[in-house]
């Protein structure tokens, strides 16, 4: 299995053989509070890096989430739908978001990766 | 002046706690150019309350109140009688002068009969869910039109030819300023239309009326069964919210959304405003629905509570990717229509739509057997179209000066359409006499000779 | 029938729940009976004796409506009411509402049978008084904002929103030009983002200067060839005059576009500006918050807009004009001589109910009161804001207009927040002020006092928000996130409202039972709390996964 990489717009996604499984973070769902509902894409659609494809909301804010590399969605989680807390309780596993088939693997390569995220995260608060 | 409690003490105390030396000082900010010296001179000052009285007293006068004389008018908006009650109860200040209930601990009130609101409205409709309401029915039909864009990601949508004109120019406006397209069918008094015909891959949905703005009936069943298999939506809109309490309710034909005009329930004809929309959809569409909605919670205490929800829909969080710009429901006016249903409950409301009925049924009956006066209608709840002998809009300025309502001219809606120019629009509710329709009877004899 | 007889226990259940005047209230579908209802028919009516000519779409099975008496629905709605607030029994100081006094007379003229039993399409001759009414309103609206045109229909202010910005698109297409973006400061309100994308404009925002006002140079750099127009509120929402507002309006029209200017505040400057003396080319006007129609728990509003020679041939349908003998209503585009109407916006002529309040309103004024009006509304909130700077923290130089706005810092290291501030001053018998809004403020207080309060209720509520900002700094914050305990109820959850949302009463949401303990209230209850989650330290920009860069 592939490193966690890690978008700006605080996505991630990880290559498990050729499929990479997508979330928002876990400093995402801290910030934006409960969750209470995810609005994900159509199985099949053809995305692009930096498009918006899914959406998540807590009570009182809704954010976009963003493509972190270019594919074909080829599955979302659809456990969400009952249950949108599980992106609080595990932003990074069970609460992931959709399933891309990368159009270009070595793509995600070029996000950052798990300390370099942390990082980010510090420069945004210091 | 009676409603600013500042004295002269007052202002000159707080001008010194704040510093200032007047309070023209405290508009410092706007240009000198744009400050006026003093109140705006060729206007009227300032007036007793009696004096207001006696001047807008005087324009009401001036208005012939559909009470004081024999009245058939709906065309969406019907006169009913509003029990005193409901009036009573609106105008206590914790309902009239509270704001929407953004702070739900001090606004379980609100949110309450809202929530008693939301399911009359969804089992008057046969509909799982409904909103907190909308300006009317014209606008909520437009809101609906828009939704089903979102929900089937189409731009097409198909409208009946009779449906009220209202409804129609506001989805028409809707259209232009927002860029969508409209497939319209004429206007067809009497006859069947064939809408399904008119669905395609790429209709986001038909929009049809029930009873029509012609008054005839409808089961829209098979219409339903259409737009499901081309994937589009149908919305069905009901101009006169009591005929639900007798005709089967869209949602039981398969109406995907479901608006109508509330007003019929619980609120007078106010010259055509503020009335209610009543918006109601499938479950599954509740994210595209627009408007506000109030949902069930508890509080801290694990009590039963109500809040304002699903507000990530909205404007003042999505802004610009709001499901709709409109930030008001008509929440007074679904007071109104929340306690009167109340009051009616199932037999009372059942039994008003059946007086309805009744009463519609004996004047088209009397108005039928008058020489050169044709009833187009086969079906009708309480409201039904007269072909006169001349054109109806003559005859019912006419009538107008005995005076007698007599209903509303077609032509009054469609200016153009010769065809319709001798049709006439005639309602009666539970508030129509014998002696009015005898009176309206005697009068169109007269007139059609 | 077993679940008609669990419905009753659990209302009575509900109703026992009652201590004193803090009465519980089952909902209206726990309390009725078959055979009961609220209302008498004819003696002797038998609809059977009817031959129905409903074809075949008779109702077959029931609606499930409970029946009551006319004493069980009166108490029920009444017992309701008490678990409001009202500007009738409380201050409301909420920011950009206006939540000042509703006369009464207002009411009693609207009720008139010659107003509110008039059926709107009724011959012309028949209604001339009240097309006089709107006439008489329209003019005022006029005068008072030195604008040649009104459009009377729209239903409430985002609608008027909208028919300004469709009026401005009426004329860029009259002119032959496609121009596709509208500028909004970041401090607007949500409805002018909203209404600009509903129209198919793109929205480009601006920031805010240090002193929380436009910033022109920005606005100057974005105007161009394809700007249709910018909105603007002013006074802005933070209560604050645009004192470059002329210069603003100048820059816009040389660039070609228009200028539109959300009215929410008007309140501010009735009668002692005219908007048009700015530059401004449309505006709507809030007849509920300005000329005291009521806010009725959230509608019905009203929202006419008055418009620039400019913009004046294209407003919607219908309006009213007079002949010179008799008043006429413009239904139909034919009959619109010299006009582009848009369109129609909504049924019918506009909220009539709404005009005859404003106007008995306006006329109890006049051009003096209404001077008046506006004097004492900016008084009152330059008197809260002089009085509560020291304790809470001010982000803005005064004088404010209308309104006083606040931030957080004040709180800085209390681990309380504005939400909090604003629970517990609903335990002092206050209503909130406006929270988390503006946006460009961090945990915004938003504080509008109107003009019909006295110096007395002003002088309690300074007393308890000076009070108030005092325990937070001494650390007593269980107190707080407590508050509101002397409510119908405690702080709710709305995480749960909208995880599973119940919209309706189906019979089996009876029992109020919580599944979980209800723990979790991060954010709750803002007005637009997109801001700050409060248990998050971190002050990260709204919303989080918006922060590209």
């Amino acid at each position: 299995m592939a490193q966690t990489r890690f978008t700006k717009e605080h996505e991630w996604t990880r290559l498990d053989g050729d499929v990479a499984t997508c979330g928002i973070s876990d400093y995402a769902q801290k910030a934006l509070g409960d969750i209470v509902y995810v609005e994900l894409p159509p199985v099949g659609k053809k995305v692009k890096q930096g498009e918006q494809v899914a959406v998540v909301e807590s009570s009182k804010a809704a954010s976009e989430v963003y493509a972190p590399i270019d594919g074909e969605i080829v599955a979302v989680n659809d456990n969400l739908a009952g249950s949108p807390g599980t992106v609080n309780e595990a932003a990074m596993g069970d609460g992931w978001f959709f399933k891309i088939k990368p159009a270009n693997a070595e793509q995600a390569d070029q996000l950052m990766n798990e300390a370099n995220y942390q990082s980010y995260l510090k420069g945004l608060n210091p | 002046m009676r409603y600013l409690p500042l004295t002269k003490t007052d202002r000159d105390t707080m001008l010194q706690t704040i510093g200032a030396a007047s309070v023209d000082e405290l508009f410092l900010d706007v240009p000198a150019s744009a400050c006026l010296k003093g109140p705006i001179a060729d206007l009227p000052f300032h007036k007793p309350e009696y004096e207001v009285e006696s001047l807008v007293g005087a324009m009401a006068a001036k208005n012939v109140a559909a009470g004081s004389c024999p009245s058939f008018l709906g065309a969406g908006a019907y006169r009913h009688h509003v029990p005193a009650s409901v009036d009573h109860i609106l105008l206590r200040g914790e309902f009239l002068t509270s704001y929407t209930p953004y702070q739900p601990e001090v606004s379980q009130g609100t949110l309450q009969y809202l929530f008693e609101f939301q399911t009359q409205v969804a089992m008057l409709t046969g509909m799982e869910v409904a909103n907190a309401s909308m300006y009317d029915g014209p606008t909520a039909c437009a809101e609906a039109v828009m939704m089903a864009n979102r929900v089937t990601q189409r731009k097409r949508a198909v409208l009946s030819g009779n449906l009220h004109p209202h409804y129609r120019e506001t989805v028409e406006t809707m259209a232009r300023t927002t860029g969508f397209t409209l497939n319209e069918a004429p206007p067809s008094p009497g006859a069947l239309e064939n809408l399904s015909s008119q669905i395609d891959d790429q209709t986001s949905c038909v929009v049809v009326q029930n009873p029509d703005f012609f008054g005839r009936l409808h089961d829209y069943t098979m219409l339903a069964n259409a737009c499901q298999a081309k994937g589009a939506l149908l919305i069905v809109a009901v101009t006169e919210v009591m005929s639900l309490g007798l005709i089967k309710p869209p949602g039981e034909m398969g109406a995907d959304i479901v608006v109508a005009e509330g007003q019929g329930i619980g609120n007078g004809l106010n010259f055509g405003g503020p009335y209610l929309g009543l918006f109601t959809c499938k479950e599954k569409y509740i994210r595209q629905m627009p408007g506000r909605v109030c949902g069930q919670t508890v509080d801290a205490e694990g009590r039963r509570g109500f809040v304002l929800t699903l507000s990530t829909r909205e404007q003042h969080i999505r802004r610009e990717k709001a499901t709709s710009n409109i930030c008001t429901n008509s929440g007074l006016c679904a007071l109104a229509f929340t306690i009167h249903l109340s009051l009616l409950g199932e037999a009372g409301l059942t039994g008003l739509a059946e007086l309805n009925h009744a009463k519609a049924c004996q004047l088209a009956e009397q108005l039928a057997a008058i020489p050169g006066c044709r009833v187009l209608n086969d079906s009708f709840f309480n409201e039904f179209t007269v072909e006169l002998p001349k054109p109806a809009a003559g005859i019912v300025d006419a009538l107008a000066k005995q005076p007698i309502l007599a209903g509303v001219p077609v032509s009054r809606l469609y200016p153009d359409n010769k065809a319709m120019a001798n049709l006439l629009l005639v309602t009666a509710t539970e508030l129509t006499t014998d002696e009015d329709m005898d009176a309206l009877v005697k009068a169109l004899r007269e007139a059609c000779r | 029938m077993s679940e008609q007889g669990d419905t009753k226990a659990a209302a009575i259940a509900a109703m026992e729940a009652s201590k004193g005047i803090m009465l519980e209230e089952p909902l209206i579908f726990e309390q009725g009976a078959e055979g009961r209802t609220g209302i008498d028919f004819p003696a002797g009516f038998d609809a059977s004796k009817t031959k129905p000519r409903l074809g075949a779409t008779r109702r077959k099975g029931k609606i499930g409506l409970p029946g009551l008496s006319e004493p069980q629905v009166v108490r029920h709605f009444t017992r309701l009411s008490q678990k409001n607030f009202g500007i009738d029994s409380v201050f409301y100081p909420l920011g950009s509402c206006t939540m000042k006094h509703n006369p009464r007379l207002n009411e009693k003229m609207a009720r008139l049978p010659g107003f509110g039993d008039l059926h709107p399409l009724q011959p012309i001759s028949t209604v001339q008084g009240a097309l006089e009414l709107i006439d008489q309103l329209a003019h005022w609206l006029k005068t008072l904002t030195g604008m040649p045109a009104v459009a009377m229909v729209p239903g409430a202010g985002a609608h008027g929103e909208f028919c300004g910005m469709a009026a401005i698109k009426g004329a860029l297409a009259a002119r032959g030009e496609h121009r596709t973006k509208v500028v909004v400061p970041e401090s607007a309100h949500g409805t002018n983002p909203a209404t600009a994308a509903a129209l198919g404009f793109t929205v480009e925002t601006i920031p805010a200067t240090a002193e929380g006002r436009v910033n022109l140079d920005v606005l100057k750099s974005k105007l161009g060839p394809d700007v249709a127009a910018i909105m603007l509120t002013n006074p802005n929402t933070c209560g604050l005059f645009e004192r470059d507002i002329v210069m603003i309006a100048e820059a816009v029209h040389k660039a070609g576009a228009y200028f539109y200017c959300d009215g929410a505040n008007f309140n501010a400057i009735v009668g002692r500006v005219r908007p048009a003396d700015l530059g401004i080319d449309v505006m709507h006007i809030n007849l509920h918050k300005t000329f005291s129609t009521p806010h009725g728990g959230g509608g019905p509003g009203s929202g006419p807009v008055v418009m620039a020679e400019s913009l004046a041939p294209f407003i919607p349908l219908p309006y009213v004009t007079h002949d010179g003998k008799n008043f006429q209503l413009i239904e139909h585009a034919a009959d619109a001589k010299g006009k582009q109407p848009f369109g129609r916006m909504k049924g019918f002529h506009g909220q009539m109910g709404m005009f005859v309040r404003a106007l008995t309103y306006i006329l109890s004024h006049g051009a003096d009161g209404l001077w008046q009006v506006a004097s004492d509304a900016v008084l009152n909130a330059n008197y809260v804001l002089a009085s509560l700077k020291d304790v809470m923290s001010a982000p803005f130089e005064g004088p404010c207009m209308h309104e006083a706005l606040f931030d957080d810092r004040f709180l800085k290291d209390t681990g309380l927040s504005t939400l909090d501030m604003a629970k517990a001053l609903i335990d002092k018998g206050f209503h909130p002020m406006t929270m988390y809004f503006p946006l460009v403020v961090h945990g915004a207080f938003l504080i509008e006092p109107t003009e019909t309060e006295s110096k007395e209720t002003l002088d309690a509520f300074i007393k308890a928000m000076r009070d108030l900002a005092q325990k937070a700094k001494q650390g007593e914050t269980e107190m707080f996130r407590q508050s509101p305990r002397f409510t119908p109820r405690r702080r709710l959850d709305e995480t749960r409202a909208a995880r599973q949302p119940v919209l309706k009463w189906t019979g089996h949401n009876a029992q109020a039972a919580p599944q979980t303990a209800p723990t979790r209230h991060k954010a709750e209850n803002a007005l637009a709390q997109n801001t700050k989650s409060e248990d998050d330290d971190a002050a990260w920009a709204a919303p989080v996964l918006k922060t590209a860069s």
